[in-house]
């Protein structure tokens, strides 16, 4: 019969394997240490305003992400309601008050105010701090096996500039003249001389960009120098590869719109004409200023981020998705490495595409013919990507929860979009298709129900793990398949507007023009109702949300039995104690699943050590049992 | 030697935060520096990248050493580069466990810096005297934004090392090895303004 | 044996393994001597970047004449010079780690993109 093993811990006995009463001991014995050390009384603001826990941190950004989601959602349903019933009068268009919906009838300035906002706020203040700031956050230190990221404080200090930056985009609403309204992509002339709410904008995006910046920092230095013992760079999992990739883009592009966005401060602040060209007429009335700029300037500065931007907004989803297929197929993702030379890949190639958002600009076909080939090259690390998650299918044993269908979504709605970009990416189609709501088509399909998608899989996948609660399977499927349904009902219909020559930011949405009308009136009104719809299935998701928060089932530590580090850590990890009673040692690869060797359970976790003590005991959790008996 | 107990923040022990890690050599501060000087060296390319291409689109580009004032501008770049110096100084000192020449040099750095920006102060006043702004035209458009971010940086740079001559050091007498780290990370930064001068100068003065 | 394998396991774990492995900064560790050797060829740098910013104003003054391409290359060669001496030197990347140079490659290669890219796209002498 095996020796009970027990430990001493402090002047406490007791049993190894019991996990949970390791960590509790732990912290009382920590907390009697602080009390003889004067007191450990955390305040409320310091734990949870200016936490530097990279968990809390990470809660932070999700809920605030959340709220932005909502928020640039709500601005698209009452776009729609315009597109759908063009010039209809709306009670609920009367939130906008008189100057923006005089009768509820929604005005064309304010509609680009939508718009412009719409596309902010999604990506800057809802998708990227969702996917980085809060899956990326929460979890990268403890897939490598780290107590935290290497630089709390900064991590603390991102947060902080990314909610006033996102608060400075709201209070641009109040601006005189209404808020930002020349597209998310701010182009001058006609940025340079909007109204006041530009220049927040502006002020919003400084604040986003110096957030992003100290971000990447610290994933870059946390995955290079806090990996765990045995956490080599072959046995991370996908989902860090993707969060290291994604943060070396965030770090390098994002310097030149913060550069951009300076200058057309200046421009519009310190009457400077880097963008504005000589000879500019606005109304009748020559523009005095020295002139003598480009607005092509501020096209290349734009497009260098914003390209790499779009990969920064689909690279954690890829990652967040092969967490989820390797884990509900019960077998490792199939061809580990062509994912992860296809993401490195793909990050480098992201940096010299961008001119393929250009391709109208009068740019010469050689130029033009080097920006479509690194476009056509890039196609192919995505390709590869897209083959190794759904061959990683193959011979799987399925389990059809909530996150795998949201999982299994993602693969065909990526791949619409995706394939959607090539007669994007290729100049003579472009010519046709360029600013037509083909594009509008195209970016959704690989954002919404593409990333967004994959949002929702993380969220229904981790959140026994961040709350220690259950989400309710059947709301959960209700969630998945009106949202499936209704979102390819919003924009599938986009390829035929585009095809037929509907272009984008048209406030009656194309019914004015000849060519556009019929196919218009035949799908706007159709999408609108689509997109309501698609709201009213999100219902069950935010009531499933908070009622599992406070009354969900109890979930244990490995809910999914899943073989990467985070579930090694205890349900709900506390806050300010680091994330391990003892930091894990790595052993093997991040997607033991049915190992024909271990026998033992269909999974085998990356720090289990084989015949010591069975990996489903006490969540998985090491025990220090365990450690000591291997130092000594 | 209770180097996280600070009140009312309970910190835990970061790996690598003083000693550097094996298989990369570093610790993670000299990694940090070294990818923010990364991402600064994309934003300054971005503002010379706008540079060159509004020079070369414009028709008749205004020379700045017609009238910038080329001698104050030599002396600050003699300036500048001798407060790299003691900057490196410092830590050659501190390394030698010289906390009170240590910190002497750091304040030598924060003159000069503050001399560099007293000079510029003095430049720009100029240049408004003579009825030169930002918004005369693109030259010095990007004469004041281009000066004016480096400008901003030395700020940044005089700020932290205040902090470090002066409350700062306090950090020595925790952890003598994380205080000289501290120095070495901002030296580089204040290495990294130097250089951005180096090509500013010539650039906007002498070309 | 005994009933229980009795393991003492200390209340809070030192994660500083670095300093128990041997494994120091060199940065931090020279000895007095080095350091001091250090601190000359740093004053010699000093000089150099002096004399160089004085060649820098000089070859201006000379170049007038030439054309302005003239006085670009020569004045971007210099400060490429004086750069690399304080990058070299003062910032001692000739004794870095290979990541550090690994990041920096990298980072240059998109600053070549940023800087030719957009003048390409206007002044490209294929069109």
């Amino acid at each position: 019969m095996a020796p009970k093993r027990q430990l001493r811990v402090g002047k406490e006995w007791m049993y190894a394997g019991d996990a949970e009463k390791l960590l509790r001991e732990a912290m009382r014995i920590q907390e009697e240490e602080d009390a003889r050390h004067g007191g450990h009384k955390q305040s409320f603001i310091s734990k949870y305003v200016f936490s530097i826990d990279h968990k809390w941190i990470g809660i932070q950004y999700g809920m605030t992400a959340l709220c932005f989601l909502l928020f640039g959602f709500s601005l698209m349903l009452l776009m729609r309601l315009q597109l759908g019933w063009p010039g209809h009068s709306f009670s609920i268009m009367k939130i906008l008050g008189e100057s923006r919906a005089p009768g509820g009838i929604l005005l064309p300035e304010a509609y680009n105010q939508l718009g412009a906002m719409h596309g902010t706020i999604m990506v800057f203040l809802a998708i990227v701090p969702l996917a980085v700031g809060a899956f990326g956050n929460y979890l990268v230190p403890l897939m490598i096996g780290a107590p935290d990221m290497a630089f709390p404080r900064l991590n603390m200090a991102s947060y902080w500039c990314y909610l006033p930056g996102g608060l400075v985009m709201l209070a641009s609403f109040a601006a005189t003249g209404g808020t930002a309204q020349s597209g998310w992509t701010s182009y001058p002339p006609l940025s340079d001389i909007a109204t006041e709410g530009q220049t927040w904008w502006l002020v919003g995006m400084i604040f986003l960009i110096t957030s992003s910046l100290l971000g990447s920092v610290n994933f870059i230095v946390t995955i290079i120098q806090l990996r765990a013992k045995g956490m080599t760079w072959m046995r991370l999992p996908f989902f860090v590869w993707a969060q290291f990739v994604t943060s070396f883009l965030l770090l390098l592009a994002f310097p030149p719109l913060e550069a951009a966005g300076v200058l057309q401060l200046m421009d519009r602040v310190a009457h400077t004409s880097f963008f504005l060209p000589s000879g500019l007429v606005v109304s009748g009335t020559k523009l005095a200023v020295a002139g003598g700029g480009n607005p092509l300037l501020w096209q290349h500065l734009f497009w260098f981020l914003a390209h790499p931007e779009v990969y920064v907004l689909i690279l954690p989803a890829m990652g967040i998705i092969g967490e989820i297929i390797a884990n509900n197929t019960r077998k490792p993702l199939w061809g580990y490495k062509s994912l992860v030379g296809a993401v490195t890949f793909l990050g480098f190639m992201s940096f010299v595409v961008w001119a393929h958002h250009m391709f109208m600009t009068g740019m010469g076909t050689v130029i033009s013919a080097f920006f479509q080939t690194t476009t056509m090259i890039i196609s192919i690390p995505s390709v590869i990507i897209l083959t190794a998650l759904l061959m990683s299918l193959w011979g799987g044993s399925i389990r059809f929860n909530v996150p795998m269908l949201f999982a299994l979504a993602f693969l065909p709605m990526f791949g619409i979009g995706g394939l959607t970009g090539l007669p994007l990416g290729l100049a003579a189609t472009d010519i046709h298709l360029h600013d037509t709501y083909y594009v509008i088509g195209h970016f959704h399909y690989v954002v919404a129900p593409g990333t967004i998608f994959a949002m929702f899989a993380g969220i229904y996948y981790w959140f026994p793990k961040i709350t220690g609660k259950k989400m309710n399977e059947f709301l959960g499927k209700v969630h998945f398949w009106g949202s499936f349904v209704a979102i390819n009902g919003i924009f599938m219909p986009m390829f035929a507007q585009g095809l037929a020559g509907v272009s984008r930011r048209l406030y009656d949405g194309g019914l004015q023009y000849h060519h556009a009308k019929e196919i218009a009136a035949a799908t706007n009104p159709f999408m609108s109702m689509s997109a309501w719809t698609l709201l009213a299935f999100q219902l069950p998701f935010i009531l499933n949300f908070f009622w599992s928060m406070a009354f969900g089932k109890k979930a244990d530590a490995n809910f999914w039995q899943a073989t990467t580090l985070e579930w090694a850590a205890t349900t709900s990890p506390p806050l300010g104690h680091g994330n391990f009673a003892v930091i894990p040692v790595v052993y093997r690869g991040p997607y033991e699943y049915s190992n024909p060797e271990y026998t033992e359970a269909d999974y085998l976790p990356q720090h289990h050590v084989i015949g010591e003590l069975p990996a489903t005991s006490g969540g998985g959790m090491l025990t220090a049992a365990a450690v000591a008996q291997r130092e000594a | 030697m209770d180097a996280h107990a600070h009140a009312g923040e309970h910190e835990i022990e970061i790996p690598y935060a003083i000693y550097p890690r094996p298989d990369t050599g570093l610790y993670n501060g000299k990694l940090g520096i070294w990818l923010f000087l990364a991402s600064e060296v994309m934003l300054f390319g971005a503002l010379f990248s706008s540079y060159i291409l509004l020079r070369t689109g414009s028709v008749d580009w205004p020379r700045g050493y017609t009238f910038l004032n080329i001698p104050l501008a030599t002396a600050n770049t003699f300036i500048l580069i001798a407060s790299s110096v003691t900057v490196v100084l410092a830590w050659a000192n501190l390394r030698l466990g010289n906390l009170k020449l240590g910190r002497i040099f750091i304040t030598i750095t924060i003159a000069c810096a503050l001399l560099f920006l007293m000079n510029k102060g003095i430049e720009y006043h100029h240049e408004f005297v003579e009825g030169r702004s930002p918004s005369t035209n693109n030259f010095m458009a990007l004469y004041f934004t281009l000066t004016g971010l480096h400008g901003l940086h030395v700020i940044g740079g005089v700020i932290v090392f205040a902090y470090f001559a002066g409350p700062g050091a306090k950090m020595w007498h925790e952890d003598r090895n994380r205080y000289t780290n501290r120095i070495e990370i901002a030296g580089l930064y204040w290495h990294f303004v130097d250089l951005v001068w180096i090509f500013l100068f010539p650039t906007l003065y002498l070309l | 044996m005994s009933d229980h394998a009795i393991i003492e396991v200390p209340p809070h774990s030192s994660a500083d393994e670095a300093e128990h492995a041997g494994v120091h900064d060199p940065n931090l560790h020279h000895s007095p001597e080095e350091i001091k050797r250090e601190v000359r060829v740093y004053l010699i740098v000093f000089v150099a970047l002096a004399a160089l910013t004085a060649v820098t104003v000089g070859s201006f003054y000379a170049l007038k004449s030439y054309p302005v391409s003239v006085a670009i290359g020569v004045a971007l060669a210099i400060a490429l010079v004086k750069g690399s001496l304080v990058a070299g030197y003062f910032m001692h990347l000739l004794s870095e780690k290979k990541l550090i140079y690994a990041v920096l490659i990298l980072t240059v290669f998109f600053f070549a993109v940023l800087i030719w890219g957009p003048w390409l796209h206007h002044n490209s002498p294929f069109n």
